[in-house]
């Protein structure tokens, strides 16, 4: 036991399997067992097996699918288009000290603006329909994104650039062949980071201003009070979540084998 | 005529609270062409501050650099650095690493790949061609480094504490297989070390640094032949020499410490 505890060591991967699943059954084992007590009414605390016949209902009339489908779209468009931006941006602004001198002080600005209190802002401009919602998603990450970036590329080994300098290269060869390399594996966390976040402004975006998506499923569920839909609607954001997580860093391993990080 | 010159080179700092430290003063020397001339001095002696003035990375407060007679104006490919720190680039196989320099220079894949193989060779790692930087230790890291430099065919390889990393062992094996690499490539180097015993090892001549400010203190031939073998380290001739350094060297050190602790009494 005292092995499983020194700082940083590895542990046995059958006890770090077990460790994991124990965490997952104690959860939804609680869940069983306080829905089924009877303490808890089950109008507010509906039992796994409300919300899976719900889970099949919504399947059942498609519309599910929709809200998922609604939802994956205003998540990618918000979040491709903040990350395409912001990356070569952010890999300027972290190596040209003027190019960060223009953009910082704006985005130290917006940075700590709450998303949710430009939303208002957002319906009166934009209006209800997804271009809001894309444009939270878009606020939400794209600033974050542009920082981090920034502070990845400015992090680049000044001697990995010296010794490139040394090898005849130009200040462009420099740019091209080694900041932007250099920085790829921490742009890739960026992203998988972001798009996390990107999932929760989802929300916030949809209960503001939808008419389909998961957040809009749970706003309606709450109206009527279907406690187990709106359990459905959270499930399916985390498994989405999950599922594009995994996919970065399936991404990570592929695109980037020679990443330290890459496993 | 000198491959490589040194002239009046002296270079002066701005700390953070406003005092100007003058890191080098009037450093000249000639290296002549394949010779080996090693920097020896302390930790803060401004050896790798000579050393990047010269590969053009820093720029000095006055005097200048010429390589082959004309004046040095910034970095480029005639005077490859092999650095203390690891600096292979991780994204690029080892292959890839030792062609970047002669891919800048547009020279034809197949030349470039059979140059590369050459020093992969030279530096004995054949059958890592494709392997990443990662998967490599620090010793073969900087064996690449002397590989990718290389293959880059400088007029002058300049080596910054290029062991500096590695433990003793690997450090005397390294010395020995960079002695073999440059009789083949008949380079010039300049060489720069803490390490009394690598510098003479190695060097030709060997330029002895005071610190702060630096300058050239003594100026040492090693009369030993080539090549260099490891029982040369215990023959007299060796010994003496390394005496004769040490003893410079420490007086050095004794008066950088009298220095710091005048610093501290004020």
């Amino acid at each position: 036991m005292a092995g499983w505890l020194s700082p940083r060591d590895p542990i046995p991967r059958p006890v770090y399997l077990t460790a994991s699943t124990i965490t997952v059954g104690a959860i939804l084992g609680g869940w069983v067992l306080l829905a089924a007590s009877g303490l808890v009414r089950t109008d507010f605390l509906p039992t796994p097996n409300q919300v899976a016949l719900a889970g099949v209902d919504l399947l059942k009339d498609g519309s599910l699918w929709t809200h998922i489908g609604a939802s994956c779209f205003v998540v990618f468009m918000g979040f491709a288009l903040a990350s395409v931006l912001a990356v070569p941006l952010g890999i300027l602004m972290g190596t040209f000290q003027l190019v960060e001198a223009v953009i910082e002080p704006v985005t130290d600005f917006i940075r700590y603006l709450p998303v949710s209190a430009m939303v208002p802002l957002l319906v009166l401009w934009v209006g209800i329909d997804y271009e809001t919602r894309i444009a939270v998603i878009f606020i939400g990450t794209f600033f974050q994104q542009l920082v981090m970036v920034a502070d990845i590329a400015h992090h680049v080994p000044r001697d990995l650039l010296d010794v490139s300098y040394t090898l005849g290269a130009r200040r462009r060869h420099v740019v091209s062949r080694v900041l932007v390399p250099g920085t790829l594996p921490g742009v890739m966390d960026t992203l998988r980071i972001t798009l996390g976040w990107a999932w929760t402004y989802l929300v916030l975006a949809e209960i503001v201003a939808a008419n389909r998506g998961l957040g809009y499923l749970i706003l309606t569920s709450m109206r009527g009070l279907f406690t187990d839909r709106i359990f459905v609607g959270i499930l399916v954001i985390g498994l989405l979540g999950l599922i594009s997580d995994l996919i970065f860093k399936y991404l990570h391993r592929w695109l980037l084998p020679w990443s330290p990080k890459a496993g | 005529m000198a491959r490589l010159t040194l002239d009046r080179l002296t270079m002066r700092f701005r700390t953070r609270r406003g005092e100007i430290v003058t890191a080098l003063q009037n450093i000249s020397f000639e290296i002549k062409d394949r010779e080996f001339a090693v920097l020896v001095g302390t930790s803060g002696c401004g050896k790798s501050t000579a050393l990047r003035l010269v590969a053009g990375l820093l720029r000095p407060s006055d005097g200048r650099v010429l390589l082959d007679g004309r004046a040095v104006s910034g970095p480029g490919a005639e005077r490859g650095m092999v650095f203390q720190s690891y600096t292979l680039f991780p994204w690029l196989t080892v292959q890839q690493n030792v062609e970047f320099g002669p891919r800048l220079k547009r020279i034809p894949a197949a030349d470039r790949a059979r140059a590369a193989r050459h020093y992969i060779d030279q530096v004995g790692l054949r059958g890592f061609e494709r392997v990443y930087p990662k998967e490599l230790s620090g010793g073969m890291m900087q064996r690449v480094a002397i590989a990718r430099a290389l293959a880059n065919d400088p007029e002058v390889l300049l080596m910054d504490e290029p062991f500096g990393a590695l433990d003793a062992q690997t450090r005397s094996l390294m010395g020995e297989l960079l002695l073999r690499v440059w009789g083949e490539a008949s380079k010039t180097v300049l060489f720069v070390t803490h390490d009394i015993e690598e510098a003479l090892f190695l060097g030709d001549r060997v330029f002895v640094m005071t610190a702060r400010p630096g300058r050239i203190r003594e100026e040492i031939q090693v009369p030993l032949p080539r090549p260099r073998t490891v029982d040369m380290l215990t023959s007299d001739v060796f010994v003496g020499l390394k005496r004769q350094v040490m003893s410079l060297i420490r007086e050095e050190a004794l008066r950088m410490l009298d220095a710091r602790r005048g610093d501290e009494e004020e």
